[in-house]
């Protein structure tokens, strides 16, 4: 059994953290990701910086553009990665855009991948469809689970089609927007997240987009089994360095 | 070989739609009722009757004869540049305001490079009284300030793009961004051949007015639809799209395509596409464009801001990829030569985009009895600052 598949079978809420690969410093990735696991974080999204993420807001976008200034590239990624599996168990969640896969290959993404452990891929740029095509037996020889985001947007119908190609769990972003674009929850998340919850979906949902402290949080976290947290953690690391990552982590899951 | 796109929305391996979900619905209720919109008899008369009175078409086919006796052939301009606003833009802007309003939205959003699909952007929803946001790369706001103080004349919001370099790229991010927030009310005008399917296809089909022109204009004036050539500038391609549509299947008409290869196309400073770019994902199409080996999208470089993009539309890349098209690129020096060139010999002052489809003659040879029909994409108004600087006029 995949390590997210796992994961979701924990009877608990689950933390997941994204960050940029590369950011803040180009070599800050394995600590990020050792102390994000000290700090008792579940689950780990390693974003691949893009030159053009479309999907995010201005918080993600700079430390993209930084983490590229840096130098970071794909193929330093994997080097930097190479051994993460020697101290990091939870679960690794890779996140990109498509063209970088593209150029490197998909099928030599997924090799690699799978070679250093990651154990699931996010890319918001391949639709279902296409995924379903053209690359869905490329990603399953390498044992990764692709996953797929639903948004208030979804029609019910769609989302019993995403439910029933997924095969981890569904990444439910929050409101109809780019990431860090908003905080908080009004009433339209709440009765998406019950619309959602009445839905019985075959896979278990992570919310994300919107969520930046303990509050929102546990508001997402009501009905879906977890929920992940992107900007606020970039602006963390930002503004007080990677070293005591705890000092993020500790106030949510009290 | 079709070249026209097939029904999952690609022309070959390229288009497509390589969306997030985020943008699902809109870009999905679009491609569900597009083509039965365009064909409701109403819409037709509606978009027809604004070409005629609004924008001042058909435009001019105008047999350019010192240029022909110069280059010993016989060559057409197709006078987009006569169109309201100034440049083929319009048509497209015509046709998707027409489409906002029968998808029932309020709302109107673009991108701009120069500016010019802008101006045709904030025009036409001044027209139809929609509010309009223009996205605008912070750098193309201060070099293109009158294009900047029509879109606001003209009641638009222009939003400077101030993301990654600061231009038409980042202001079509911009775009797409504000598109994902605000999912329901909103239609995107994307301004060329570009974008998610079914984007290119139908800016394609509102520019294909002018291959539409071209054939019954041609008929009267030399007894036959079909030049032997057509020939215009590539950037997305919005222009050249519509200048080959109705010729794209007829093997017996070369399709020609001039793209900017700004300071040379090895210089590191060009947007010579078809040359130096490689599959890849730009803008939700899969498509050439400009990357590094590691898949990060490069900046490109023109004198012509409106040719200044790392990308070209998938219907191109097709024709590229087939054979079909001939490519070739102009410098910004040859291009500033051409546009001159036209002004003395035929007092016409062409846009520098349309420049670059103008210097074909320094690398093409054509018969004397060929027919060669030039898209005439735009003016030349917009650019005087930079002919004044780059002539010392």
């Amino acid at each position: 059994m995949n390590r997210i598949q796992q994961k979701l079978q924990e009877n608990k809420k689950l933390l997941s953290i994204y960050f940029t690969a590369g950011y803040p410093s180009l070599h800050d990735t394995v600590t990020i990701i050792e102390n994000l696991e000290k700090a008792g974080v579940d689950m780990i999204e390693i974003g691949l910086p893009f030159s053009d993420p479309l999907a995010d807001g201005p918080t993600i976008q700079a430390s993209s553009t930084q983490a590229l200034k840096n130098g970071m590239t794909t193929s330093l990624l994997f080097e930097q990665l190479k051994d993460i599996r020697k101290t990091v168990t939870i679960p690794l969640i890779a996140m990109g855009y498509f063209n970088p896969m593209l150029q490197y290959g998909v099928e030599a993404f997924c090799a690699k991948c799978q070679e250093i452990g990651i154990d699931g891929l996010i890319i918001p740029d391949l639709p279902v469809a296409i995924y379903q095509e053209q690359y869905q037996t490329i990603f399953e020889k390498y044992g990764l689970i692709n996953v797929f985001l639903i948004t208030p947007q979804t029609s019910n119908e769609r989302i019993r089609f995403i439910d029933s190609v997924s095969k981890g769990f569904i990444y439910m972003v929050s409101s109809a927007s780019t990431t860090g674009a908003k905080s908080g929850f009004g009433n339209e998340q709440s009765s998406y997240f019950e619309r959602i919850a009445a839905m019985n979906l075959k896979n278990p949902q992570i919310v994300g987009f919107g969520i930046s402290n303990k509050e929102t949080f546990e508001q997402a976290t009501q009905q879906a089994t977890g929920a992940i947290i992107g900007s606020a953690f970039i602006r963390h690391v930002t503004e007080k360095g990677i070293a005591n990552l705890d000092e993020f982590v500790n106030p949510i899951l009290s | 070989m079709s070249y026209n796109i097939n029904e999952k929305g690609y022309y070959g391996e390229f288009g497509g739609a390589f969306i997030p979900e985020m943008l699902y619905p809109n870009v999905e209720e679009l491609r569900q009722n597009y083509l039965k919109i365009m064909g409701e008899p109403s819409f037709q008369e509606e978009f027809n009757q604004l070409l005629k009175d609004y924008v001042g078409r058909p435009s001019p086919l105008y047999f350019a004869k010192r240029l022909s006796e110069k280059y010993k052939t016989k060559i057409y301009l197709k006078r987009e540049d006569l169109n309201h606003t100034g440049a083929h833009k319009v048509n497209n802007t015509i046709g998707q305001i027409l489409m906002a309003q029968r998808l029932g939205k309020k709302r109107v959003i673009a991108e701009t490079g120069a500016g010019q699909h802008g101006v045709a952007t904030a025009t036409v929803c001044a027209l139809m009284g929609m509010e309009c946001i223009v996205y605008m790369g912070e750098i193309d706001i201060a070099r293109q300030a009158p294009n900047v103080a029509r879109m606001k004349m003209l009641g638009a919001t222009v939003v400077p793009a101030l993301s990654g370099s600061r231009t038409l790229k980042d202001a079509t991010n911009e775009a797409i961004r504000d598109w994902i927030n605000n999912p329901v009310d909103t239609h995107y005008i994307i301004g060329s051949a570009i974008g998610p399917h079914p984007y290119p296809d139908m800016v394609t089909k509102f520019q294909s007015i002018i291959s539409e022109e071209i054939k019954w204009q041609l008929k009267e004036k030399e007894g036959t639809e079909n030049p032997d050539y057509v020939v215009a500038c590539i950037g997305g391609g919005s222009n050249a799209a519509g200048t080959y549509y109705h010729f794209l299947e007829n093997e017996n008409v070369g399709i020609i395509a001039v793209e900017a290869a700004g300071k040379g196309i090895h210089s590191g400073e060009s947007a010579a596409t078809s040359v130096l770019g490689k599959e890849g994902i730009i803008h939700g199409c899969k498509t050439l464009l400009m990357q590094t080996d590691d898949g990060q999208i490069t900046e490109p470089y023109s004198i012509s801001a409106g040719l200044d993009y790392p990308g070209v539309g998938p219907l191109h890349s097709h024709l590229y990829k087939t054979g079909r098209g001939e490519f070739y690129s102009a410098t910004d020096d040859e291009a500033m030569q051409a546009g001159l060139e036209l002004a003395k010999l035929e007092g016409i002052i062409p846009a520098i985009e349309t420049s670059h489809a103008l210097a074909v003659f320094k690398y093409k040879t054509f018969k004397p009895n060929d027919v060669i029909v030039i898209s005439l994409s735009g003016r030349g108004d917009k650019d005087l600052n930079n002919y004044i600087e780059y002539f010392n006029l």
